[in-house]
């Protein structure tokens, strides 16, 4: 495979679509599975027609609601999707090529503490805004766990540039020695997307928490701002741990974007398969047994990577 | 010239969201114009070429404001944290602090005679400013900053009453317990149940 280049910023466009396509993919395949599962047929246009349908409802208005803040945080979610995106190589093509791009991507889901938060005290609603800190209490769980498991490929690749990180599974992908850090980050990647077993904080048990007020657009733009972080974060499973773009015969755009659907195949079912985790019980065995487990990871990838110079 | 332009919005937004973090009332408000003001402070950082300071600035703020938002509700009694309130307090005192530190600064960065660069930019400005401040003392940083973390961690838990004597993690429910333990109708399961059952226990110590 050969090097990632940076693209022309006018690519940014077709990244934006390919995140929200990759979202649609998502939202799309969830919805069969869910019409199978339920012994009906279809499903494939299900997401359209709830997104017809949330386009024509009209917003809601609650009173001494914090409008400002409400917008910003149910916006949120689908840019930093998108921010995230922006260093994610694609094939051999990354729109921005940053010496710090795995640091970029940790700080975006960071952005999602704000961006939940914010969703949930917007509307002035007690259930939104106990689902908003329930995300934090999620987001404390499993926050380090997730920082060292990203650490373990930029040791190995002695760099926090994405392109070096893919460049240096070329011989042999990082999930085949770094399982545990695969296994963590593939974890926090359906937690930052809130999806189960991490989504208490729109758990039906509190009527849709962060959901519970949102209408139409508002809700929307949460609902796709799961589906993308999700996609973008497969994306991020397979630059880190799954070699990226590599693979025989087909170029790299191609393998990657296999990849990363697998990935988010992979992770729609399995959280399909889990119940819904209460914020107090992930925090021990995220810093008893994940942290732990990931520190060890990270200290065998150290041992390797300066026993290889 | 555009990066020129580029600085001084990022620094007029930096101001201004400082601003409005003592003119608002809602103390989620004025957390999250502290962290814009801090996100503008990072990214102009990454305009210095100090990539990692700059995007770490931003994860640090903007996950410290959301700590914040946790604190406010864990440790602020009556918690007006969710009411409207002022922002601002002992204001003359804070005023004439402020003021007299600004001209300081100010004279400061107008009257100290700037060197001119002598050599070039390393390539890795980050390595090397960790260099500069740290240099020999990096063992002494990397024990400390991990000793440093766990006082930070056991503070915290020692200052919460439930941290100090609750058995963690919870001992998995009785089958009598079972629908307290795993059911999740709402509040009442984030400790409402819990403390009561050690309750006593706690006295004791």
């Amino acid at each position: 495979m050969s090097g990632i280049v940076q693209v022309a910023p006018v690519w940014a466009v077709a990244a934006v679509l390919l995140t929200v396509l990759a979202g649609v993919a998502g939202a799309v395949f969830e919805a069969v599975v869910q019409a199978r599962s339920d012994g009906r047929r279809g499903g494939l246009l299900a997401p359209v027609a709830e997104t017809a349908r949330l386009l024509r409802q009209p917003q809601r208005s609650l009173l001494s609601a914090d409008v400002l803040l409400w917008r910003i945080g149910t916006a949120a979610l689908p840019i930093i999707a998108v921010l995230m995106a922006a260093v994610l190589p694609f094939g051999s093509w990354v729109i921005a090529d940053l010496p710090v791009g795995l640091v970029w991507f940790n700080a975006m889901d960071v952005m999602v503490w704000a961006a939940v938060w914010l969703a949930g005290w917007g509307p002035n609603s007690a259930h939104a805004m106990i689902g908003g800190y329930r995300f934090l209490g999620l987001a404390l769980g499993y926050e380090l766990p997730l920082m060292f498991a990203l650490t373990a490929p930029a040791v190995a690749a002695g760099s926090l540039r994405m392109a070096d990180i893919v460049a240096g599974q070329e011989t042999l992908w990082y999930v085949a020695w770094m399982p545990v850090a695969f296994v963590v980050f593939c974890a926090a990647v359906l937690a930052f997307s809130l999806h189960r077993p991490f989504d208490a904080p729109a758990g039906a048990d509190l009527g849709g928490g962060v959901l519970a007020e949102a209408a139409g657009v508002d809700r929307l733009l949460l609902l796709a701002g799961r589906h993308m972080l999700l996609a973008v974060g497969s994306g991020f499973a397979v630059a880190l741990f799954l070699g990226g773009g590599a693979g025989p015969f087909l170029p790299g755009w191609a393998w990657f974007l296999t990849k990363t659907l697998v990935v988010l195949g992979v992770l729609l079912v399995v959280r399909r398969r889990l119940g819904p985790l209460r914020p107090d019980q992930l925090m021990a065995p995220a810093w008893l047994v994940a942290l732990p487990a990931v520190l060890v990871q990270l200290a065998v990838v150290a041992v390797v990577a300066v026993a290889r110079g | 010239m555009l990066t020129t332009v580029i600085f001084a919005a990022l620094a007029l937004i930096a101001v201004a969201a400082g601003i409005v973090v003592f003119r608002t009332d809602s103390m989620a408000r004025a957390t999250y114009a502290l962290a814009v003001s801090f996100v503008a402070v990072g990214a102009m950082m990454l305009q210095f070429g100090l990539d990692y300071i700059g995007v770490v600035t931003i994860l640090m703020m903007v996950m410290e404001m959301a700590i914040m938002a946790i604190f406010m509700v864990m440790f602020m009694g009556m918690n007006p944290a969710l009411m409207p309130m002022d922002m601002v307090h002992n204001k003359r005192g804070s005023l004439l602090i402020a003021g007299g530190v600004f001209v300081v600064l100010a004279a400061g960065a107008l009257l100290v005679p700037w060197p001119a660069r002598r050599g070039a930019p390393a390539v890795d400005l980050t390595a090397s400013l960790g260099e500069a401040i740290m240099g020999n003392k990096m063992l002494v940083m990397l024990t400390v900053s991990p000793v440093l973390f766990a006082t930070l961690v056991s503070a915290v838990v020692l200052a919460n009453p439930r941290g100090r004597y609750r058995d963690y993690p919870p001992p998995l429910a009785a089958p009598g317990d079972a629908a307290g333990g795993t059911d999740h109708g709402g509040t009442g399961s984030d400790g409402g149940t819990a403390p009561h059952d050690h309750g006593h226990h706690g006295g004791g110590h």
